[in-house]
C-alpha cells in the first residue's frame, strides 16, 4: 500500500559510499594542488558558502526575503573576536560565544520580524541589521568603532595549528560539510516541511493547526545559529572585523549569492558563493570597477536565470532532452 | 531658547528633505509596487549633476532646473528596460534588480565625478543669516522650509485635484481595473517612476549645500527614506509625510539632546511604531482585514 | 459538537451576521443555505478562526473557543475546506495531505528525523487520500491539477487532520455533473464520527447529504431545522422564489 503512494526511496547505503567518496576527493584534493593563498581564497569561500546556506534555508524554504542577514554573521563574528581577545580565553570559547550571541539575536530580532509578511519582513530585518552596524560604529570603546576589532589568533586542533593554511581550510571544509547535511537533515525532517508549507501558505498552515509564526521563529533562529557560525569562522579567518561585516552592502551579498546560485536548493548557495567570490578575486586584480560588475551580475542574474544557476542548468537540460 | 529653536528649524529642514525622497519611494511602490532601493541612487546623482551645471554656469537656480532632468530620463529608462518586465514576478526580484542597479549607478557616478566629497554652494543672497524675533536663522534652510513645502503642496495638488493625478490614485488603487477602464498603465508607471526619482534627485540638489555630494550618500539617504515609508505606511504619502516629520524630529533632537543613543533613535522609532501597527501609520495589510 | 450563540459580525455599517444561532450536534450533516451575500462564508470564517466575531460565542465539545487562534482550533478538532484556492501550490497532492496529518500527529518541531520515518503520519496521510479516491493523482503538484481534482484535495487535506468536526464551503461549486455525483458519494461515506456543516448552493446536493439546514439570510438566520420542514417554511419560499410580501 505504502509504495502505491509514496515516492520511492532511493537505495542508502550504496549511494552514501559514492557520496562520502566524492566528497572526500573534492575536500582533498586542493590540499595537492593549491599553495596557501589558493587555500585561503577556497576558505573564504566555503565560509561565505555556510552563511549563503544559512540565508537560503530562511529565504528558499521558509520564503522569508531577509535583507539583513549579515546582522548574524557580523555578530557571529564581532562576538568571536571580542570574547577571546578581551577577555584572554579560548579562540574555542570565542566561536562558541559567537555562535550563541547570533543565535540569541536571532531569537529576539525574529521575534520581531516573523510578525509582519513580504516588504514589511524585509524593511524590519533592514533595520535590525542597520541598528547593530551603527551599535558596531557607536560603540568605540567595545568595537573599536568604524576601525573594527582584531588580534584573534587561530587556536590548536588536535595538534594541528590552524594558524596554516592547510589545516585551516579543511577545519573549514568540515564546518561546512557537516552544515550541508544538517541542512540535508532539516530539509526533509517534519519540521522542514512544515516550513514550506508556511512558504506555499499561511492561511492554509494556520487552518490546519500549525502555529505558523512560531515555526517561522524557530527557523530564523536556527538560520540565525548557522550564519553566526559563518561569522565565527571569518573571524578565525581573518582575525579581525569591522562593521562592513554588518552592513547593507554584506546583506545584499549574501543574498546574492543564494540567489546567484538558485534559491531553494541544498547546494545552489555552495555554488553562487563560490562563483561570486571567484568573480570578485579574479576581477578586481584587473579593474576598479568591482561595483559595476556586481551590478551587473545581479541584473543578469535577475533578468536572464531567476532561478539561479542550478535552476538554470535544469531548464537548459530539460529543453535539451525535448529536442 | 535659541539653540531649541535652531534644532527644531534643523529637524523640520531634514524633514522635508527625507519627505522628498521618500514622497517618490511611496508613489512608487503605491502604484508600481517596487521597493526601490536605487532610490538613494537618484538623490546623489542628482547632487553630482548639480556639481556639473554650477561648476559650469555658476548658477545654483539653473542647477536646481537642470539636473532632474537627466536623473528622470535615467529613472524612466530603467522602468521601461528592466522594471516593466518585473511586473508579474516576486518582490525579491524586484528588490534584487534595484539592488543591482544601485551599485551600476554608484560605479558610474564614481567613474564621471571620483567619490569625493565636495559641497555645493549655496545660491547668492540665501548666504547669510535672517533674523526673527532676535534670533537668527541661516536664510537657505528658511528658503529650503518654504520651498519643501511648496513641493508638499504641488505634489498634492497634481495628485487630487488634476486629471493625471486622479489616474495614479486609481492605478494605485488597482491597476487592473485602471486597464480596464482605458487608462494607459505602462506609461503611468513610467512617469511615475521618472517623477519619483527626479524629486529624489532635486532633493540631492537642495541637500547639497547641507550634506555634501559624495559618493556614499546614496545608502546614508536611502536607508531614513526606508524608515520613513515603514513608519508611514508603504505606498501612502500622507504616511510618507507624518513619517518624515517623526524621523527628522526624532533624528535632529537626538542628535542635540541625547547623542548616546541618537543613532539608534529612528531604529527604535520604526521597531516601536511597526509593532503597534504592523502596516505603518497609514498603511493597510495587503491581504485585507 | 459545534454551538454557535448570537454571533454577530459587522464590516463598518454592513452586517454580515446578526446574533446567529445555531448547533451542530453529533454526527449531524447541517447545511447552510441562503442567497449571495447572506453572510455564509463569513460565518465560516468566524467559526474557522480566520476572522474574529465582534459579539457572540462559539463553543466546540462544551468549550468556549471564541478568542482562540486558528491553528488551536484546528487541534481541537475543526477543520474547513476554502472555496479560493489556498493549497501548497509547489506541493503535491500526497505532501498537501500529508502536511495535514502532521499538524494533528506528527512532531512538527523535529529536526533531526525523515519525514518518512513518522509512520502514524503516513498511515493517516494515506488513508484521507483513499477516502477521497486520489490515490491516482497523489504525486502530482498541486498547482497542476484540474479545479475538480482541487476541490477533492481540500476535503483530503482536512479529513488528514482527523477532525470530529468538518467545515466544508461550498465543496461542490464550480464542480462538473459527474464530478458532483462523486463528491456527494464520497461524503455521504464518511463516518458519523465526524460532524459536517456545509455551505452549499445546489439543492440537490444539499438535499441528498444534509439531515438538518439552517437558512441565512442578509446574516440572519431565518429557518433552521430537518430538510422537509425548511423547504415548506414560508420565509423560505419567499427568500428563494423571490414572492412579493
Amino acid at each position: 500500500m505504502t509504495s502505491m503512494i509514496l515516492p520511492p526511496k532511493q537505495p542508502a547505503a550504496r549511494r552514501f559510499v559514492f557520496v562520502a567518496m566524492v566528497l572526500a576527493c573534492v575536500v582533498l584534493s586542493p590540499l595537492a594542488v593549491l599553495s596557501g593563498y589558493g587555500l585561503d581564497v577556497i576558505t573564504e569561500i566555503m565560509i561565505f558558502a555556510i552563511v549563503a546556506v544559512s540565508l537560503n534555508l530562511i529565504l528558499g524554504y521558509g520564503g522569508m526575503v531577509s535583507f539583513g542577514h549579515a546582522a548574524f554573521f557580523g555578530l557571529g563574528a564581532y562576538a568571536t573576536v571580542l570574547i577571546s581577545t578581551r577577555y584572554d580565553v579560548s579562540p574555542w570559547l570565542g566561536l562558541a560565544g559567537g555562535v550563541g550571541t547570533a543565535t540569541a539575536a536571532a531569537i529576539v530580532i525574529g521575534a520581531f520580524c516573523v510578525r509582519l509578511g513580504g516588504v514589511g519582513f524585509f524593511m524590519m530585518s533592514l533595520a535590525f541589521a542597520q541598528l547593530l552596524n551603527s551599535g558596531a560604529i557607536k560603540w568605540r570603546p567595545l568595537t573599536g568603532g568604524s576601525d573594527g576589532v582584531g588580534g584573534l589568533l587561530r587556536p590548536e586542533l588536535f595538534g594541528f595549528d590552524l594558524s596554516d593554511a592547510g589545516p585551516m581550510y579543511l577545519f573549514t571544509a568540515a564546518g561546512l560539510v557537516g552544515v550541508l547535511l544538517f541542512m540535508r537533515m532539516v530539509i526533509a525532517s517534519p519540521f522542514g516541511h512544515a516550513m514550506v508549507g508556511t512558504r506555499e501558505s499561511s492561511l492554509r498552515m494556520d487552518a490546519i493547526g500549525y502555529q505558523t509564526r512560531r515555526i517561522r521563529l524557530a527557523a530564523f533562529a536556527v538560520s540565525g545559529a548557522i550564519a553566526g557560525l559563518g561569522g565565527a569562522l571569518y573571524a578565525f579567518y581573518n582575525g579581525f572585523v569591522s562593521p562592513d561585516a554588518l552592513s547593507f552592502g554584506m546583506s545584499g551579498m549574501i543574498l546574492l549569492m543564494v540567489i546567484l546560485g538558485g534559491k531553494g536548493s541544498l547546494l545552489g548557495p555552495v555554488l553562487g558563493a563560490g562563483l561570486f567570490l571567484s568573480v570578485k578575486n579574479i576581477v578586481s586584480t584587473h579593474t576598479s570597477h568591482w561595483l559595476l560588475i556586481v551590478g551587473c551580475i545581479f541584473v543578469a542574474c535577475v533578468m536572464v536565470c531567476p532561478d539561479g544557476i542550478l535552476g538554470f542548468g535544469k531548464r537548459l537540460f530539460r529543453s535539451g532532452e525535448r529536442r | 531658547m535659541d539653540l531649541f529653536l535652531t534644532q527644531l528649524l534643523n529637524g523640520l529642514v531634514y524633514s522635508v528633505l527625507l519627505f522628498l525622497v521618500s514622497a517618490g519611494l511611496a508613489l512608487i511602490f503605491g502604484l508600481l509596487g517596487i521597493v526601490n532601493l536605487a532610490h538613494g541612487s537618484f538623490f546623489m546623482l542628482g547632487g553630482f549633476v548639480a556639481l556639473s551645471v554650477t561648476a559650469a554656469t555658476g548658477s545654483f537656480w539653473l542647477a536646481m532646473l537642470l539636473a532632474p532632468i537627466p536623473v528622470m530620463a535615467v529613472a524612466g529608462l530603467i522602468e521601461v528596460v528592466f522594471l516593466r518586465r518585473l511586473y508579474a514576478r516576486s518582490q525579491l526580484d524586484q528588490v534584487l534588480l534595484t539592488f543591482g542597479l544601485s551599485f551600476i549607478l554608484t560605479d558610474v557616478t564614481e567613474t564621471i565625478w571620483g567619490k569625493g566629497l565636495s559641497s555645493l554652494q549655496e545660491p547668492q543672497g540665501l548666504r547669510e543669516g535672517v533674523s526673527i524675533l532676535g534670533n537668527v536663522f541661516p536664510a537657505y534652510r528658511l528658503a529650503l522650509l518654504a520651498f519643501g513645502f511648496i513641493c508638499a503642496f504641488a505634489i498634492w495638488l497634481v495628485l487630487e485635484r488634476t486629471r493625471a493625478g486622479s489616474m495614479v490614485r486609481a492605478g494605485v488603487d488597482d491597476a487592473r481595473t485602471a486597464m480596464g477602464i482605458g487608462l494607459n498603465v505602462p506609461a503611468l508607471r513610467t512617469a511615475t517612476f521618472a517623477i519619483g526619482g527626479g524629486l529624489a534627485a532635486l532633493a540631492g540638489v537642495v541637500a547639497g549645500p547641507l550634506l555634501g555630494v559624495f559618493s556614499g550618500i546614496d545608502v546614508e539617504v536611502l536607508i531614513p527614506a526606508f524608515i520613513v515609508v515603514a513608519i508611514g505606511g508603504l505606498g501612502s504619502l500622507r504616511g510618507a509625510l507624518i513619517g518624515s516629520l517623526v524621523i527628522g524630529f526624532a533624528d535632529t533632537l537626538g542628535k542635540a539632546y541625547i547623542p548616546g543613543v541618537s543613532m539608534f533613535l529612528i531604529y527604535f522609532a520604526m521597531i516601536g511604531i511597526l509593532l503597534v501597527r504592523p502596516y505603518g501609520l497609514f498603511g493597510q495589510d495587503p491581504a485585507g482585514g | 459538537m459545534l454551538r454557535l450563540e448570537n454571533i454577530s459580525k459587522a464590516f463598518g455599517s454592513l452586517v454580515v451576521s446578526n446574533s446567529v444561532t445555531l448547533d451542530v450536534t453529533a454526527g449531524q450533516r447541517h447545511t447552510i443555505i441562503g442567497p449571495n451575500g447572506a453572510g455564509k462564508t463569513t460565518l465560516i470564517n468566524q467559526i474557522g478562526g480566520q476572522l474574529s466575531p465582534d459579539s457572540g460565542k462559539i463553543f466546540l465539545h462544551g468549550q468556549e473557543i471564541t478568542r482562540l487562534s486558528a491553528p488551536l482550533r484546528a487541534r481541537a478538532g475543526l477543520a474547513r475546506t476554502f472555496q479560493k484556492n489556498t493549497l501548497f501550490q509547489a506541493l503535491s497532492v500526497f505532501e498537501n495531505v500529508r502536511l495535514g496529518a502532521q499538524a494533528a500527529h506528527g512532531r512538527t518541531y523535529d529536526l533531526f528525523r525523515s519525514w518518512r520515518s513518522d509512520t502514524g503520519v503516513l498511515a493517516q496521510a494515506e488513508q484521507a487520500i483513499e477516502q477521497m479516491n486520489l490515490g491516482r493523482i497523489a504525486a502530482q503538484p498541486v498547482g497542476k491539477l484540474s479545479y475538480g481534482d482541487l476541490r477533492q484535495v481540500e476535503v483530503a487535506v482536512a479529513l488528514a487532520t482527523s477532525p470530529t468536526v468538518l467545515l466544508l464551503d461550498e465543496p461542490t461549486s464550480g464542480l462538473s455533473p459527474s464530478e458532483t455525483a462523486q463528491m456527494i458519494d464520497v461524503l455521504r461515506a464518511l463516518p458519523r464520527e465526524i460532524s459536517i456543516l456545509m455551505i452549499e448552493h445546489d439543492m440537490e446536493v444539499v438535499f441528498s447529504i444534509a439531515d438538518h439546514i439552517t437558512v441565512l439570510y442578509y446574516g440572519e438566520v431565518i429557518a433552521s431545522g430537518a430538510p422537509r420542514n425548511v423547504a415548506d417554511d414560508p420565509r423560505v419560499q419567499e427568500v428563494y422564489l423571490g414572492a412579493p410580501q
